[in-house]
């Protein structure tokens, strides 16, 4: 099971390689990390995407929190945050294939950045859900060279 | 008045209250050693940087200070690596300061230059590479708490050489906060109230102590907690001493070499009381077979020891000395004679014993007369293996803070400096190091420390010619087949401690061993006594790895 933890850092130096350590030392697997300064310049904010059973999400919690750099760690498993992720990536088409790839991308309210004569830069921000959607459609023109941020996430109230 | 960053540290050390510390110099620490020159701490001068670590951490085992330790870049830094990641495994308060080359050349892989902070970020509660001067006293304050404090554990800061001589004007901060770090100290009284209902409903309950009692010195609230609820005891590696082994209520050590008494104790148990301990495998065994039948109240300060290996039911997060006085003041005594009855008959039945036939001087005998020479008064440090299970064996521990061991790492070499550090920190006691052939070839050039420091450590050598533990498994687990366990011809170990300006003796005879001890302990210099023992003895009771802890090879016999 995947589950999203928020993680309130000191913004020092050393600290990712801490949770990262922290990470593999443990055998904890990561399924994306994304970290930013916050509204305060001492504090940055990790978000953590982990895959396990309760129990390892219980010790990765634990283990997070023993981190002296470590301020808060917030387990985001009810429904009151948002998440977004953006991925950028190419598709290729036929010439004839264009209009209706164009259209794809449209309307799932991707944008396309860049074209060139065979490919559209795409750029989408959106739940990883909508970006898997979006991609599920255009996997039959051939999508390459695609990166994507790893989720972010914020409380609601 | 501005300070340079050597004398800044030699000041902040003064005012945490160091008086003793334990290095080796070099290059880039040189600033540091020049303000050390004439300050009041006494400086130990250990003969390879693994024994300063070890010595700063038998010192805080001994004490309950936090012991510290200061070595050169590179590797001198990295040959401190195997003394923190043992203060980490036993959570010792601990700071090991690291010189670094200049902060302009760190990462160009300059001379004696190593990555210090990245190596010992698993091993460390918490590192500090240090930048700028200004920084530095805060640092050290942190350092000094962050070892002390909450589960402690040691610190590094690693300190460049230009850092020690910058200089800044020198305040110490009074006091720190870290919105990080606030480790909680207090049970939450509403479990506590849960707890001693649990334990006034149980038949069978078990106390389980580890070191995490000796940490928050909380011996005398447990034997009152004991002696109220009249549970047995059974204590951790790390716990022995915790609470006294002549107590009728004590079990003694439980685990893969604990008694058979306390295996069973625990196996039949109703409810587990575990007590700063962590279920570590060595103590439960074959997880699904620990303790079926029993509850679990958990009292750890670190919420991350509980429901880590064991399924918990009451988890109380906290100091033990704390939620032991709130619990005393509530708990209500459970009904346990009849309980009590079928343990004493345990014990009765299958007390710890070995075979006392044989020409040769058996090491369990060896340690047994150390205990009554010593009336059970003197601080024992073990090195690694069979001499290690002997000494938690068959010596009663009555105080905390006078077994000295390598629990969690496992270090072989470990004994003797630790050995240094606890005579340094208790002069007035006896302090023995029980150790085998192979573990105290692993620092015995710390006799040069001992001998020009003055430091009069015994070091009781229990010489089976074998890597006896390693020998052991071979023995049970791999068709005798003794794969690189054997050491003879050991060293001559009379001569070398002759050599070294200590005094040697060789005792052969069972007759001898007890007047070798008690000479021993009249010198007043670096004793080393190599009893040449029977070569084969075993380490019983024996759970083999992965097997239930009730399910334990006993003198050569399988008991089920």
């Amino acid at each position: 099971m995947r589950h999203t933890i928020s993680v309130l850092v000191e913004n020092k130096f050393g600290v990712l390689a801490r949770i990262a350590g922290l990470f593999s030392a443990r055998g904890f697997n990561i399924d994306s990390l994304t970290v930013g300064e916050t509204e305060d310049p001492t504090v940055s904010r990790m978000t953590i995407v982990v895959k396990g059973d309760d129990k390892t999400l219980d010790q990765v919690k634990k283990q997070l929190n023993k981190l002296i750099d470590v301020i808060t760690v917030k387990d985001l498993r009810k429904k009151n945050y948002i998440d977004r992720e953006l991925i950028l990536f190419k598709v290729c088409y036929a010439e004839k294939e264009r209009p209706k790839v164009a259209n794809v991308i449209k309307k799932s309210g991707a944008q396309i950045l860049h074209t060139s004569s065979k490919c559209f830069l795409v750029q989408m921000v959106g739940t990883q859900e909508n970006i898997s959607g979006l991609l599920e459609q255009l996997v039959q023109y051939g999508i390459k060279e695609l990166t994507r941020t790893g989720k972010v996430a914020i409380v609601k109230d | 008045m501005k300070l340079s960053g050597a004398k800044i540290l030699v000041e902040s050390l003064r005012k945490e209250g160091v008086d003793v510390m334990f290095g080796y110099p070099g290059g880039v620490v040189l600033p540091a050693f020049d303000a050390l020159y004439d300050a009041p701490i006494r400086f130990i001068l250990v003969r390879h940087e693994q024994a300063a670590a070890h010595a700063a951490d038998g010192y805080a085992r001994a004490t309950g200070k936090v012991g510290v330790c200061l070595a050169t870049s590179g590797p001198g830094a990295t040959n401190l690596i195997t003394g923190i990641a043992t203060a980490y495994m036993d959570s010792i308060p601990m700071v090991a300061i690291t010189g670094q080359v200049k902060t302009s050349l760190i990462g160009n892989d300059a001379f004696q230059e190593a990555d210090i902070t990245g190596i010992t970020r698993p091993i460390t509660k918490h590192n500090y590479l240090v930048k700028n001067v200004e920084d530095l006293s805060l640092i050290i304050k942190e350092a000094f708490h962050i070892a002390s404090t909450g589960r402690p554990g040691p610190v590094v800061i690693d300190l460049p050489v230009d850092v020690q001589f910058a200089e800044t004007e020198f305040h110490y901060p009074t006091d720190i906060s870290m919105r990080g770090y606030k480790p909680t100290y207090s049970g939450h009284a509403g479990q506590i109230k849960k707890a001693a209902k649990m334990i006034a409903a149980s038949k069978k309950p078990v106390i389980y102590a580890g070191g995490g009692v000796i940490a928050s010195n909380a011996s005398s609230e447990l034997k009152k907690f004991v002696e109220k609820i009249q549970a047995p005891v059974t204590m951790t590696l790390m716990g022995l001493g915790a609470f006294p082994q002549t107590h009728e209520l004590s079990l003694g050590m439980l685990g893969m070499h604990g008694t058979a008494y306390a295996n069973y104790a625990i196996t039949e148990s109703d409810l587990i009381i575990a007590i700063g301990a962590r279920f570590d495998d060595r103590v439960t065994g074959r997880i699904d077979a620990f303790a079926p039948d029993a509850k679990v109240i958990h009292i750890d300060i670190d919420p991350a020891s509980v429901s880590k290996n064991v399924e918990v039911d009451i988890p109380i997060v906290g100091d033990a000395k704390n939620i032991l006085i709130e619990l005393n003041k509530i708990v209500k005594s459970p009904d346990t004679d009849a309980w009590l009855k079928k343990v004493h008959e345990w014990k009765r039945m299958h007390p710890l014993r070995y075979n006392h036939e044989g020409l040769k001087i058996k090491p369990q005998y060896v340690v047994e007369q150390i205990y009554e020479a010593t009336k059970g008064d003197a601080i024992i440090c073990t090195e690694v293996g069979q001499n290690q299970m002997w000494s938690a064996q068959y010596y009663k521990y009555t105080e905390p803070r006078t077994f000295v061991s390598s629990g969690g790492l496992g270090t072989m070499g470990y004994g003797f400096p630790a050995a240094i550090g606890a005579k340094l920190g208790c002069p007035e006691r006896v302090v023995f190091d029980i150790a085998g052939d192979g573990s105290i070839q692993m620092n015995i050039q710390e006799l040069a420390t001992a001998i020009t420091e003055k430091i009069p450590v015994k070091i009781a050598i229990l010489n089976n010619s074998y890597l006896g533990m390693v020998r052991q498994w071979q023995q049970l687990f791999y068709n005798r087949r003794y794969s690189n366990t054997k050491l003879s011809p050991v060293p001559d170990f009379v001569k070398l401690a002759e050599a070294y300006g200590a005094v040697g003796m060789r005792i052969k005879k069972k007759e001898d061993v007890r007047p070798a001890i008690e000479k021993a302990m009249a010198t007043d210099n670096v004793v080393v006594i190599d009893f040449i023992v029977e070569e084969e003895e075993n380490v019983f009771p024996m759970v083999p790895a992965g097997e239930a802890i009730n399910k334990m090879i006993v003198l050569d016999s399988l008991l089920a």
